[in-house]
């Protein structure tokens, strides 16, 4: 099912939760909203869902305007933070609800939402705990049940809503795996909300990535990682280093020295200079590098992660050859920068 | 031994809860026992008489026919309030959770001047209700509405903190399954409120059968018409008739000790029942 986002709107008082966003889900996409705590990516997702209305703009899915169709007549499977499990029920009438409240002429019968939920049971692994009550699982069963009970109507767009922020490190790499893999086999659309970049990196077709109410870039986690459109994106996807630079005559200069890198593009004036911490090469403090002092490092992967200072501002950079001294005085030559100009 | 510093010695511990274990003998345990002691005094046979001669049958009716339509009243207002206040944001919620409280904080003798003072004969719609040939003040009607404001508070605040707490998820998530608004008050919201519901309902109950103040202002205390068991207590004593008082007391406190179980009974499943699901 493809989704259609018009320029929606929504203000909750005098906060602006949505300002005009617009985007597209493609049939079969597994798509991220990635962002910070107030970023309207929750809201967004409960207007797809139906939960909230939007005060302008429309939401469409597959060509068809849902934008006033209240949630139980859109058909969405939808995951909750919390799960919201019905716990007076028991893991089995947990994933037949949405069966058994059909009209009595679209419910399916006893036995065959009986064989549905075994069904299910079986999808998320665990078959034998259909008589149990949510309160005697653990949180990474719970997911799974909310998972199935989401996907017991057969939905065909399943949005879910930090999927995996109540669970612990391990189980969370687990299910993200799973989940994806479920996606793919049942050949859903899905939109989930995450405010972890790594884990919208993993998962998903394509990141959305938003910022106050508003869309900051729409791209693959490779798009948004190596060519972020916006400051935000750059510092928000992934580890940066930013330095205020002067870009003069097609040059840009840290404190009146200048760098060797690109800077094709830029118009003349104040930028910011973005780059990772594996985007750089320490050597010595000459012409065309950064002027650092070099602090503690750490192990980091395979290899180190230093900690330095330029000037006051803390600077990290990766080294994978012998680890500087602290106190050593060195330049940085930068391999790949991104620049954006100040306004 | 080790000793935490904020525990006293073994002797002031035994002090104080001597102290205290006299203070519940005096003002709670013995006041109770003399209710049977004094309903028994003269037998059995002038028990069941005291509280089978119809006055006394009268007001035991009309205090469970109150109860009865008071009750169930406050039960769909407090869920009604309770719904109102934790599920929708809207202009004036405060006050109205302030008003919730009103009738914990009003002496129930005023609860009852301000119905005699609306419904009254020289009230704002006295004339109204005379003109209807309505009765209001000094007969049952009047009663229930004392109770009904009186008890108002029971049903609500038992039942506010455990929805604030559970949240909208839930029925959003019945709500995203297909389930009307209706349907999901039945299978979801009223389910996870179910245990402080019926807390709410016993306390509810037990004031609703005890109210002394309010009801007696409206109520004109005419024997066997608006005489509710409290009220018809006082009258007995009164009338120096120890044993009748006594015995119809025996029945109220008797209520007082059923509600009492129930509520043990209801903590120990709620709380137990809560735990279970906290996540």
């Amino acid at each position: 099912m493809s989704i259609v986002i018009d320029a929606l709107s929504k203000r909750f008082g005098a906060f602006a939760a949505l300002n005009g966003v617009t985007l597209e889900a493609r049939p079969g996409e597994f798509l991220a909203l990635l962002g910070p705590s107030g970023s309207g990516k929750t809201t967004l997702l409960r207007m797809i869902a139906g939960l909230d209305f939007p005060d302008a703009g429309h939401v469409l899915f597959d060509g068809v305007d849902m934008t006033d169709t209240p949630a139980a007549e859109r058909r969405i499977g939808f995951v909750f933070q919390n799960y919201a499990l019905f716990r007076h029920m028991t893991v089995a009438d947990n994933i037949a609800f949405g069966l058994t409240v059909r009209a009595r002429r679209d419910r399916p019968a006893k036995a065959d939402i009986r064989a549905r939920v075994a069904e299910l049971l079986d999808l998320i692994q665990l078959p034998d705990l259909g008589h149990r009550y949510p309160a005697q699982l653990s949180g990474g069963q719970r997911q799974r049940v909310a998972l199935a009970r989401a996907l017991a109507v057969e939905p065909q767009l399943l949005l879910l809503d930090e999927p995996f922020g109540a669970l612990d490190a391990k189980v969370r790499k687990d299910l993200r795996r799973w989940l994806r893999d479920l996606h793919d086999r049942l050949g859903l659309t899905s939109v989930f909300v995450t405010h972890d970049q790594e884990e919208a990196l993993e998962l998903a077709d394509r990141v959305v990535i938003m910022n106050r109410g508003l869309i900051e870039q729409i791209g693959t986690p490779r798009e948004v990682y190596d060519t972020p459109a916006t400051p935000f994106v750059s510092a928000f996807v992934g580890e940066t280093n930013q330095i205020p630079v002067t870009i003069a005559a097609g040059r840009a200069a840290y404190a009146g020295r200048q760098l060797d890198v690109p800077t094709a593009g830029i118009s003349d004036g104040p930028a910011e200079l973005h780059f990772r911490p594996h985007q750089a090469e320490l050597g010595a403090d000459v012409p065309g590098t950064l002027p650092i002092l070099v602090g503690a490092a750490r192990q980091r992967g395979g290899g180190w992660r230093v900690d330095a200072t330029l000037d006051a501002q803390p600077i990290e950079f990766d080294v994978s050859g012998p680890v500087p001294d602290r106190g050593t005085r060195a330049g940085l030559r930068l391999t790949d920068v991104q620049l954006f100009p100040v306004r | 031994m080790t000793r935490a510093a904020a525990t006293e010695s073994p002797l002031g511990r035994r002090v104080l809860i001597g102290i205290g274990m006299v203070f519940l003998a005096l003002f709670l345990a013995l006041p109770l026992v003399v209710v049977f002691v004094q309903a028994f005094a003269k037998g059995w046979p002038m028990f069941l008489d005291a509280i089978t001669e119809p006055d006394a049958r009268a007001a035991i009716r009309l205090t469970l026919l109150v109860a009865a339509i008071s009750v169930p009243l406050n039960c769909v207002f407090g869920v009604v309030a309770s719904w109102a206040i934790t599920k929708f944001e809207f202009r004036g919620k405060s006050l109205l959770i302030s008003l919730i409280d009103l009738p914990f904080s009003v002496s129930p003798v005023v609860a009852g001047l301000i119905f005699v003072l609306m419904f009254g004969a020289q009230g704002w719609f006295g004339q109204w209700l005379i003109a209807h040939n309505w009765k209001v003040i000094f007969a049952v009607p009047g009663i229930v509405l004392a109770t009904v404001f009186v008890t108002f508070p029971f049903v609500a605040r038992e039942i506010i903190p455990l929805m604030a707490e559970q949240g909208r998820d839930d029925e959003e998530a019945a709500v995203s399954l297909g389930e009307s608004g209706w349907q999901t008050f039945w299978h979801v919201t009223l389910p996870n409120i179910r245990w402080g519901l019926l807390y709410g309902v016993l306390l509810c109950n037990a004031r609703a059968m005890g109210e002394f103040g309010a009801v007696s202002v409206v109520s004109g205390h005419i024997r066997g018409l608006t005489n509710t068991m409290p009220l018809h207590v006082e009258i007995l004593y009164n009338e120096y008739d120890f044993v009748g008082a006594f015995a119809v007391a025996s029945l109220l406190a008797s209520l007082a000790l059923v509600t009492l179980v129930l509520k043990s009974l209801l903590e120990w499943r709620f709380g137990y029942h809560q735990a279970r699901s906290a996540h």
